[in-house]
């Protein structure tokens, strides 16, 4: 490499190992494919629900949501897009960012964001489908 | 953060010009990338007009005629000139391949641009360093591991598993496919590269070897091999016509299959 003063003395084998593997990957590797389908019948079915019940008020919504089978669906599509965005955008950040101060900051973050928007979204679900059709 | 523009004492100026020499019949221009070391001068283009019937049809051709008849200070790798050694790598035209299997003429555009590998750090004009490319390489251990004593004759290997090392075994480590990666421009000290990925898989798929279950332990790693996104860059560029996503795909399929 360089000729400088200050030039790495690290053999290139010893760069390439880095920290070694970390044996681990796989399981996130499968859990963002698995949520990503989980998400495709989900998505059209929250779809198909906002259209059906857009032009029917808040209480005709609320009503519809303290149906179980409804209520559960909607816990479901909120874990798993939350879970996925957080896999999603923790790929991101550990692509673009290099600052290692940075990066943690921001995966910390990424995190902290994900499970607060999952627990309000659940939480608000819950909140309407035990009873809180009058506002 | 991510550097998307180059550093100060990167930025490529304008260099010289050479211009057509007398009596040539067909020019075509050469845009080159110049570097020296030697100097603290940013790197710059130079532009050659060259007589273009008067050498070879390759690009490698070109840059030879410019290095024998009009400027010996242009440095670029070459050795076989016929696509096996891989030396010849530059991105040509934008876009990474070898400069002995690829004809000036079909590179689109007025002149013929030619630059080093990119985002490697440059040793001299087209030289790029792979050194870490090579560390890269070696540490996936491209070598038959075996525990069993080796036989007296040769390891033995049914044809339909041979068979699945073609479009593995041809890879000539040139580095078109590596340097053309996003994810290894970004984070090339950690992630291996397609090139390095591929090799790994040749081994994984060796019907010969034993050692599949540790190969697959030292690539499970956020980093090493799930930094590829299926970008397919890879696959796009290289001169051999190989798929190194479709490897790395593979390995991915193995370490699901242990798991599930």
């Amino acid at each position: 490499m360089s000729g400088k003063a200050n030039a790495n003395y690290r053999t290139a084998l010893s760069r390439a190992r880095g920290l070694g593997a970390a044996h681990h990957g796989v399981s996130d590797f499968i859990f963002e494919r698995l949520s990503g389908i989980a998400l495709v019948p989900l998505s059209l079915w929250a779809v198909y629900g906002a259209i059906k019940v857009a032009p029917l008020g808040y209480d005709t919504a609320a009503l519809a949501l303290r149906h179980p089978l409804n209520a559960l669906l909607a816990l479901l599509l909120m874990g798993a897009s939350f879970a996925h965005m957080k896999a999603g955008l923790r790929v991101v950040i550990e692509d673009y960012l290099e600052v290692p101060a940075t990066k943690v900051l921001a995966l910390m973050l990424n995190s902290a964001i994900c499970w607060l928007g999952w627990a309000l979204s659940s939480f608000a679900i819950l909140w309407v489908a035990f009873g809180a059709a009058h506002h | 953060m991510v550097q998307f523009t180059l550093p100060r004492n990167s930025k490529v100026g304008k260099g010289k010009h050479f211009p057509v020499p007398a009596g040539a019949k067909t020019v075509k221009t050469f845009k080159v990338y110049r570097y020296d070391p030697e100097t603290s001068a940013n790197p710059r283009w130079d532009t050659y007009e060259v007589a273009v019937d008067q050498c070879g049809p390759m690009v490698l051709d070109a840059l030879l005629h410019i290095k024998n008849t009009m400027d010996p200070t242009l440095a670029f790798r070459r050795s076989c000139r016929e696509g096996v050694c891989g030396s010849c790598a530059m991105n040509i035209g934008g876009r990474n391949t070898l400069a002995c299997t690829h004809a000036w003429d079909e590179v689109p555009g007025e002149a013929v641009q030619i630059s080093p590998l990119p985002h490697m750090p440059v040793v001299k004009d087209l030289v790029p360093d792979l050194t870490l490319f090579f560390a890269q390489y070696a540490s996936i251990e491209p070598w038959l591991q075996t525990d069993t004593p080796t036989p007296q004759t040769e390891w033995g290997q049914a044809p339909q598993d041979r068979a699945k090392l073609d479009g593995l075994y041809e890879c000539i480590l040139c580095a078109c496919c590596s340097t053309s990666c996003p994810s290894y421009w970004w984070n090339g000290d950690k992630y291996l590269g397609p090139a390095a990925l591929l090799q790994a898989y040749r081994w994984l798929v060796d019907s010969r070897d034993e050692a599949t279950g540790a190969r697959l332990d030292d690539l499970e790693d956020p980093f090493k091999l799930y930094r590829c996104h299926t970008i397919m860059n890879c696959a796009q560029v290289c001169p051999k016509g190989l798929n190194p996503a479709k490897a790395i795909a593979g390995i991915k399929r193995m370490l699901v299959e242990r798991v599930v």
